[in-house]
């Protein structure tokens, strides 16, 4: 896994509720048997009509709007557990996704393929909507050490919460595997005594 | 100390504790299939680790094979591709697959209950979010990522922060006509789609008691609609009863010895839930989705809650969904077309389920311009529906009673709704584009499903019953 410290970047705002995780990337796309290339259909019915063109009122197909943050309304990532939804965001170019709220699943796939989930406050979220709605080259910067977003402009900033033991594992670049196979002998140990 | 149903499982499963650590939690059983599983094999096969332990493994494919002709090879390239891989994976690595042509095969989670996998007390997972259903036994099962699939693989382990425990009492009777689907529908759309996040739920009260196995699972199936981490109930006689004399279920002195241990398995009568909420059956009417998420639900005779309703921040996706879906606010769902009629998933795709539809469904013909698809749960459903002769029901009526698999509950085979069509559906997500790019779900208890099928509308069931 790739190692996270810190990020400035540009956003790319989806002021949508509720995006599931079909939204992010359709059932059909599900075929491949390797993580790479799903972002080529990362939102592709919203980005693409049943022509395969790009639709122009779709926020993604503007060129305004870039970067490597993505920002999205509550409850972001809900319904199927398919880790090609993380998969599809990496692979598209985002390395972080800020919302006020996400679902358990998303959040723990996101965190185990080191795109950071960052939950802020509604208020917050609000206030990033608002400076990126103004101007597009608005810059966000996270810094995971401390746990903060900060908008680089105005010096609006809040703190996020992350489970210690998995930011040591984004910083580090570790993953759960590797922790669980230090613990054979207490899993060995555990089947024996049931 | 007293103590939820869902802490003694959990507790019984702690393979280590640590401050400020996730658990590791031990795994029971591992159901795999098709779609979330090939990468973690390849993961395996990176740090060239076996699968730790693969009798504690069962795999099927269900999400993406064809529901017609299974006899013959899968026609769509990738899809064949994928299901071959896993023919190969669970040989490679040692797993039992109820692959196409096994009289075991199904959807992943209707093969575990019936197959007597499924039991109370244990932990399971699988790489599908409806994993829930296996709660229904009084198990702690959930749905997980890839990753977590191949940590599975390479442990048995998961790292798991503990969940907080919500506990949803339904007491009271049902009215006629409303089923398990109606009680889920309408709890999702009292909470909303995001209600349940971070909890595990305890479903309890008379009214759930009162439900079958099946049933049960229909309810716990959905936990995962509210952003519930899973649902259970806890076991009683009727669980008992089920999975007594199942195929892979305890036997002898293993049964008694499991069953003293199951009796065991409730919330001690004074534990304490993180939440809990309360209803009353008699409030339950057939239930209805009208929008983009399971949370969008109302009465089947209600009218669609006015935008202006909604909370201003939310006024701009509510009126997407409602584009999407072709209704407007403030009107009756009531009466209007139906293109197709889709009856599966692992939500509602069971015996009963089917028994129940062609009772009322016997005698009766599907209106003229609604395609009907009838897709059973598992090959042992498929053959139990045609020894009980309801396939000759279905035929009669004009019903396609189609070979087991996830089908358009999600759309990932050839059976899609075309665009800007209308499915009343017995599936679990109503998502834009799941049954199909800009298909239009619309979510209902196999009893509505089948009364849009006769009379080719929305129906209110209780009319016609
Ligand atoms: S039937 Fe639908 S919800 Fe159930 S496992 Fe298959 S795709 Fe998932």
């Amino acid at each position: 896994m790739r190692k996270f410290e810190k990020l400035k970047s540009r956003v790319v705002p989806l002021p949508i509720e509720n995006i599931d995780t079909d939204q992010i990337i359709p059932a059909r796309f599900l075929k491949a048997t390797t993580r790479e290339g799903f972002g080529e259909n990362l939102f592709r019915d919203w980005r693409f009509d049943s022509n395969n063109q790009p639709k122009a009122d779709f926020i993604m197909n503007n060129p305004t709007y870039s970067g490597k943050i993505m920002v999205a309304g509550k409850n972001f990532g809900c319904g199927s557990s398919r880790e090609h939804a993380a998969w599809a965001i990496q692979d598209y170019g985002f390395d972080v996704v800020i919302s006020s709220f996400f679902a358990d699943i998303f959040k723990g796939n996101a965190l185990n393929n080191g795109l950071l989930p960052i939950q802020v406050s509604d208020e917050f979220l609000d206030v990033i909507f608002q400076a990126v709605t103004k101007n597009p080259n608005t810059e966000l910067v996270i810094d995971l050490e401390n746990q903060t977003v900060l908008l680089a402009e105005t010096g609006d900033q809040e703190s996020f919460e992350i489970n210690p033991y998995k930011k040591s594992c984004l910083i580090n670049g570790y993953d759960d595997i590797d922790f669980i196979l230090n613990n054979k002998n207490l899993i060995e140990e555990y089947e024996q005594s049931k | 100390m007293s103590r939820t149903l869902v802490e003694k499982i959990w507790d019984a499963h702690v393979v280590k504790r640590e401050e400020s650590f996730p658990d590791i939690l031990y795994i029971d059983t591992h159901l795999i299939h098709e779609v979330t599983s090939p990468q973690a094999f390849d993961g395996l096969r990176k740090r060239g680790i076996p699968v730790f332990r693969p009798k504690q493994t069962v795999a099927t494919a269900d999400h993406n094979v064809p529901t017609l002709n299974q006899h013959l090879p899968i026609k769509e390239e990738l899809s064949r591709y994928q299901v071959d891989m896993l023919t190969k994976n669970c040989a490679e690595f040692g797993i039992e697959l109820y692959g196409l042509g096994h009289p075991y095969q199904g959807i992943v989670h209707v093969i575990g209950p019936e197959l007597g996998i499924t039991l109370p007390g244990k932990t399971m997972v699988c790489g599908d979010s409806h994993t829930s259903t296996h709660g229904a036994f009084g198990a702690i099962a959930f749905g997980i990522g890839t990753s977590q699939v191949e940590q599975v693989f390479a442990t048995q382990c998961l790292l798991q922060q503990k969940p907080k425990t919500m506990k949803i009492e339904v007491n009271g009777t049902l009215g006629k006509g409303v089923g398990a689907k109606d009680i889920i529908l309408y709890i999702i759309a009292q909470i909303s789609a995001a209600g349940g996040t971070g909890y595990f739920i305890e479903y309890a009260g008379t009214a759930i008691q009162a439900l079958s196995m099946e049933a049960r699972m229909t309810i716990c199936n959905m936990s995962i609609e509210m952003g519930a981490r899973g649902g259970l109930i806890a076991p009683d006689q009727t669980t008992f009863d089920y999975i007594k004399g199942r195929e892979f279920a305890p036997k002898g002195a293993e049964w008694d010895k499991e069953l003293a241990y199951w009796k065991t398995l409730y919330s001690d009568a004074d534990a304490q839930f993180d939440k809990v909420l309360s209803f009353k059956a008699e409030d339950i009417s057939p239930m209805i989705t009208y929008g983009t998420n399971p949370g969008m639900g109302m009465g089947i005779t209600e009218h669609i809650p006015a935008i202006k309703s909604q909370p201003e921040s939310e006024q701009f996706s509510y009126q997407k969904a409602l584009e999407y879906m072709g209704f407007e606010d403030d009107k009756e769902i009531l009466g209007r077309p139906v293109d197709y009629v889709f009856i599966g998933s692992c939500t509602n795709s069971r015996i009963e389920d089917l028994r129940e539809i062609a009772s009322f469904v016997k005698g009766k013909q599907k209106a003229s311009d609604v395609e009907v698809w009838i897709v059973p749960g598992s090959k042992q459903v498929e053959k139990q529906a045609i020894q009980e002769g309801l396939d000759k029901i279905f035929e009669a009526a004009g019903f396609q009673l189609r070979e087991p698999g996830c089908s358009a509950c999600l759309g990932m085979n050839e059976d899609k709704i075309p665009a800007g069509k209308y499915c009343v559906s017995t599936s679990n997500r109503n998502f834009e584009g799941r049954q199909g790019p800009n298909a239009r779900t619309m979510l209902v208890s196999p009893l509505t499903a089948a009364a849009a099928a006769v009379t080719g509308k929305i129906s209110d069931i209780r009319e016609l019953l």
